[in-house]
């Protein structure tokens, strides 16, 4: 998780945001066609009379694709039940039925839940099955889409298989909205039924935002932000609408309930769809489609192949190291929570496990370093055997190719350097360079640090870099306080 | 005039519906309509409180097709009738800021 500054909004109001999150199933077909679902291809090339919903065609459903909607649901922690289908009726050029096939009184997941990194867990209102609209080209106006002169359609995205997940109104910063998004991308892709590209659609993310004053419970008229297309574009959308209607308030009006379209380069949104068309779509139940009863053993069957997921891989290396939320995050993000978790159970310490994959384990592949040879590494760097300095490069040298850490540092010459061969040598070290000790004990900070590079400079010389600096800074800064070296105590 | 149904209603729908309908039609519908739903009504004279809700006529659930791919139609065709066709998509008015 990338750290981040929460903006502040004005004092005494507080965010109030609910997400709807459009994802795209991974099928090889469309929802209810045999026509291929695939992104980049010529225009209207993958369409056919059902998808073009021609008279007479005749939708049929594709299994896999309510198979991915259940695996889904239980990814969220839903109820996954009965469903059925139901026309959306609008006019509307992307979609040449005039309808949108959806969900509606009876979707197939429902309340669920998200929790994030930092333990805040975000309530799913509903997860539903739908059909992707088509592509529409806005030309004229510069591409907007309320200045445009004319607009092109290609109905290769009509019917490509959706699910559209709708968070319940309790997102109360721009973090948490982020942790949410990117959650939900880990999710998708730790079960593997969408690939979650933002920026090819494949996840596509409107924000329904309000505002009210700090410490009421109300819910006030909310707008609805569209044409967001990455987390960041998602972060200063809902920042300016925020801010926006906290403007209105102040000045004694009121926000309309509207969509607005959120202009990236321009950093500002505008007023979209009236309401009065969007709240009246008439919706009724499919009559060519039947209804999807999911039985008990096919839910028992995903809830038994599911993979671990992000928040349960969190909450079990956090078991094992107790260590802080964000560095578990970064840790499962990169997946490398399985490793850590096979070190630790094998003696290692957990503080050093986790330190050492944070930050001397950043790499893309890290597939040569076995848990073993891993944990191997981490007892030897406890135990003394090697320094920090030398566990690093053993480490480098387990990432390029593998092996076994003992035998590494046998070859480097990497040798146990015992704490009072250390001590002898920076003792000799002292005495043999009077006026530099001076300038260490009896020295303004500049002159101490400028001395303590010297002689830990000069003790790597000497032992050809097996000392430990830390150590050798420790036993510099012990005899600096030793009166028998003429400091000024303490 | 039955009160299932008001003029407004039937100008409402037919708007939505996209349908542009002459004073005589509105009249005319209105009074169909809420025969219509007159007829529906009857049903409430039924005590239904052990009727589950149907969704659907046929005793039929998941009804699955297979995840494979089946050829598409040839764009050209398509296009060919469509009103207005460019650049291989199919041109409309502009969307946004026309009368529903």
């Amino acid at each position: 998780m990338s750290w981040s500054i929460e903006p502040t909004l004005p004092e005494g109001w507080e965010l109030v945001v609910g997400l709807e999150v459009h994802v795209e199933l991974s099928t090889a077909t469309k929802l209810f066609c045999g026509c291929a679902n695939r992104f980049g291809s010529e225009p209207n090339t993958n369409i056919c009379p059902v998808c073009l919903g021609l008279p007479g065609s005749l939708p049929v459903i594709n299994g896999t694709a309510v198979k991915y909607a259940m695996q889904l649901g239980r990814a969220l922690l839903c109820d996954v039940k009965p469903a059925v289908m139901a026309r959306k009726n609008y006019f509307y050029p992307d979609m040449p039925k005039d309808y949108q096939t959806t969900q509606y009184e009876q979707p197939t997941n429902s309340d669920g839940e998200v929790v994030l990194p930092d333990g805040f867990t975000v309530g799913i209102e509903r997860a539903h099955i739908e059909e992707d609209t088509g592509k529409s080209t806005h030309i004229g106006g510069g591409g907007r889409i309320n200045e445009a002169i004319y607009s092109l359609v290609d109905y290769n995205r009509a019917g490509v298989p959706l699910i559209e997940i709708v968070s319940r109104p309790c997102l109360d910063t721009i973090d948490h909205a982020k942790a949410y998004v990117s959650g939900l991308r880990d999710i998708l892709l730790a079960i593997g039924v969408s690939d979650a590209r933002m920026e090819e659609g494949s996840m596509r993310v409107d924000a329904n935002v309000s505002v009210r004053p700090v410490g009421s419970d109300e819910l006030r008229t909310r707008c609805e932000l569209k044409n967001i297309n990455s987390i960041r574009s998602m972060a200063r959308a809902i920042e300016y609408e925020a801010r926006r209607q906290i403007d209105l308030y102040t000045s004694g009006e009121r926000p309309r309930q509207e969509t607005r379209h959120w202009d990236e380069a321009a950093g500002r949104s505008t007023p979209g769809r009236s309401k009065e068309n969007l709240d009246d779509y008439r919706f009724f139940q499919e009559p060519d489609l039947v209804p999807l009863v999911p039985t008990a053993e096919e839910i028992a069957a995903i809830d038994a192949a599911m993979p671990a997921l992000p928040a349960a891989r969190r909450a079990a290396l956090v078991e094992a190291s107790s260590a802080d939320a964000d560095v578990v995050a970064t840790l499962v993000e990169r997946g490398q929570d399985a490793l850590a978790l096979a070190a630790i159970g094998r003696g290692a310490d957990a503080d050093k496990v986790v330190t050492r994959l944070r930050h001397d384990l950043a790499v893309d592949d890290f597939s040569k370093v076995s848990a073993e040879s891993f944990a191997a590494l981490i007892v030897m760097e406890t135990s003394g055997d090697l320094t920090a300095t030398q566990a690093k490069q053993v480490l480098a040298e387990l990432v390029d190719s593998g092996g076994d850490p003992r035998s590494i540092a046998a070859e480097r010459g990497f040798e146990a350097m015992h704490d009072d061969e250390l001590a002898d040598l920076v003792d000799r070290l002292i005495a043999d360079n009077p006026d530099e000790w001076q300038r260490f004990v009896g020295g303004h900070e500049g002159d101490r640090k400028k001395m303590q590079g010297f002689f830990i400079g000069q003790i790597m010389r000497a032992t050809k870099g097996q000392a430990d600096g830390r150590a050798v800074a420790d036993l510099l800064a012990q005899r600096g306080r030793s009166p028998a070296n003429g400091s000024p105590g303490t | 005039m039955s009160d299932r149904i008001t003029r407004d209603e039937v100008v409402h729908v037919a708007r939505l519906a996209r349908l542009e309908l002459g004073p005589d039609e509105i009249d005319a519908f209105t009074e169909q309509l809420a025969r219509v739903l007159e007829h529906a009504a009857d049903i409430e004279s039924l005590d239904v409180d052990d009727v589950p809700p149907t969704s659907h006529p046929l005793p039929l659930v998941n009804v699955f097709r297979t995840d494979e791919v089946r050829a598409s139609i040839d764009r050209r065709e398509v296009l060919a009738q469509a009103p207005w066709a460019e650049s291989d998509m199919f041109r409309v008015p502009p969307v946004l800021g026309e009368e529903p």
